[in-house]
């Protein structure tokens, strides 16, 4: 028929999903066997009661970060790149990670600026995220301001850039005038982290992932006409302003959060898409969707445990690993198909 | 669309402002110059998005639906090419794939800028048989912006004519009895031959 299915590669990719999952957790500094694993996970105790603790307060909520992470970033690239139909467009790109830093930066190392009031309460689960997406959707904000002046998608990207740095300057700033230990912090936040997160912060985590997920789905027509362009959208009975806000609004709470509790990671969010693309071959977002979260889940994992797994000692930032991982295999994707699309 | 410089557009009796982007697109489809941003749609999916104003929030299509789509698509012999991509098409298969996708959309005015723009003789003449074809058959109205006088001459059942200082609008016959084409283009070079009904190259 004309719609095709892809029943077969969803089975796989979610097989694949399940699979990584559990490999994701049997790595890591201490070697805890399969069995046990298995056994801590559908609720029984261990030999060792130290397994326990190690298996659900530290790698199971660093899986689950894992997989909410790499779906996010991937669906709000998706979203960035339909949105503007670029290519290159992703919540990186855009500035709108730049943001998120700026956020925290005031927060962590405004702190020792502007006093007592930040400091009073020292950085709580909710204040984080909250700092993070403010500061995501002041810089998309300003770029889809300037975007609309300026309606040439190449502006519209330098001009993400340009934020990218105006961020970065005044993290500089800030940085100058703080103090070592606070640096430090900030310093850590960057490299990205999947592992920090306690199953309180992951709640938090989850409820706003989930809400931003839920309201993808009412946009998924709206993306699919913007395919044409605006004017066929809004030909179509789309109200294209309302949904482009409401876009943006989906990507900055997305990328605010995730930027929040695990670092700007860098790639995914440009990469995942393209990826699923290739895969899928079709544009529907009907079927993107639910591949970029897949995918976006399994290849964050990927990252995660080549991160565990060199010297099993330490840990790798995260950050590092999915440029290092990722880029070269959009390069061969693309070399072999030749071909790029939004 | 551009709001008017000046005056007010009424559509079916009320005001083009009046309505919204939804209850307009059920009575008015497009088909447009701007090139389509690059995709991996097929040709069947750009025609069923045709049917977004009438399908749910998921974007479902349903019997209704997919018989308006497959309508179209016999409507504009386009059946051979359904499975293919976009941009895979000649200019001119895209411009039928185009008009399907603004029959699906099952609107009584169809409105096309400029069709034939990139086409040559033999595809420009091949849309515009379409077209008429399409009035006759689904009693739809067509409104085409063009330079093609002489097509227009020929196929169009009524003519807008716009010139620098002028709008005149009427039947063909009614226009050219009118002369109301002796002064559209410099007269040295065109002129308007009345008996052809056809603007033909000045010799001396």
């Amino acid at each position: 028929m004309e719609q095709q299915s892809y029943k077969k590669h969803f089975i796989l990719l979610s097989i694949l999903l399940v699979v990584l999952f559990f490999i994701n957790i049997s790595l890591g500094s201490v070697s805890i066997p399969y069995r046990e694993i298995l056994n801590t996970l559908s609720g029984g105790i261990p030999s060792k009661e130290s397994w326990q603790t190690i298996i659900l307060h530290f790698r199971l909520p660093k899986a689950i970060t894992a997989i909410l992470v790499g779906s996010g970033l991937s669906v709000a690239g998706l979203l960035m790149q339909t949105f503007f139909r670029n290519p290159l467009a992703g919540p990186f790109v855009l500035g709108i990670s730049s943001g998120a830093s700026l956020g925290v930066a005031l927060l962590i190392l405004g702190s020792s600026l502007f006093g007592g009031f930040f400091l009073t309460n020292s950085i709580s689960s909710w204040s984080l995220p909250i700092a993070s997406s403010l500061g995501a959707f002041l810089v998309l904000s300003a770029v889809i301001i300037a975007a609309n002046k300026v309606r040439n998608t190449m502006s519209i990207l330098i001009i993400g850039l340009m934020f990218g740095s105006l961020t970065a300057a005044v993290i500089s700033v800030l940085a100058y005038f703080s103090e070592a230990a606070q640096i430090q912090q900030y310093l850590f936040w960057s490299f990205g982290s999947l592992g920090n997160l306690s199953w309180n912060e992951l709640l938090v985590f989850i409820v706003i992932y989930t809400s931003g997920m839920l309201a993808t789905l009412t946009i998924i027509k709206p993306l699919n006409s913007l395919l044409l362009g605006e004017n066929y959208a809004k030909s179509l009975g789309i109200n294209v302003k309302k949904s482009r806000n409401f876009i943006l609004l989906i990507t900055s709470v997305l990328t605010g959060v995730i930027t929040a509790f695990a670092g700007p990671i860098a790639f995914i969010g440009l990469a995942v898409p393209h990826i699923a693309r290739i895969i899928f071959s079709t544009s529907n977002h009907k079927t993107l969707i639910p591949a970029v979260v897949i995918l976006g889940g399994i290849i964050m994992l990927i990252c995660d445990s080549i991160a565990q797994l060199p010297t099993s000692e330490f840990t790798l930032p995260i950050n590092a690993i999915t440029s290092l991982f990722g880029a070269p295999i959009v390069i061969w994707l693309l070399v072999r198909k030749k071909k790029i699309f939004v | 669309m551009q709001k008017p410089i000046a005056g007010s557009i009424h559509f079916d009796g009320k005001n083009l402002d009046a309505y919204s982007e939804n209850e307009l697109s059920k009575k008015l489809s497009l088909v447009l110059t701007e090139r389509l941003p690059e995709s991996q749609l097929t040709v069947f999916e750009l025609i069923a998005l045709g049917r977004q104003p009438y399908t749910n929030w998921i974007d479902k299509l349903a019997e209704e639906d997919l018989q308006k789509i497959h309508l179209a698509i016999e409507q504009t012999a386009i059946a051979h090419l359904k499975n293919n991509r976009f941009y895979e098409l000649s200019d001119g298969q895209l411009q039928r794939v185009l008009i399907a996708r603004a029959l699906a959309q099952d609107t009584a005015v169809i409105i096309l800028d400029e069709p034939t723009a990139h086409l040559d003789m033999h595809q420009t003449i091949n849309i515009f048989s379409l077209l008429q074809k399409l009035v006759k058959e689904t009693d739809k109205t067509i409104i085409i912006s063009s330079h093609e006088v002489n097509l227009a001459l020929q196929l169009a059942d009524e003519i807008i004519l716009l010139t620098e200082n002028k709008v005149q609008f009427g039947t063909t016959e009614a226009l050219i009895s009118k002369n109301a084409f002796e002064n559209l283009f410099p007269n040295n070079l065109l002129k308007f031959n009345k008996s052809l009904q056809q603007f033909v190259i000045h010799k001396n």
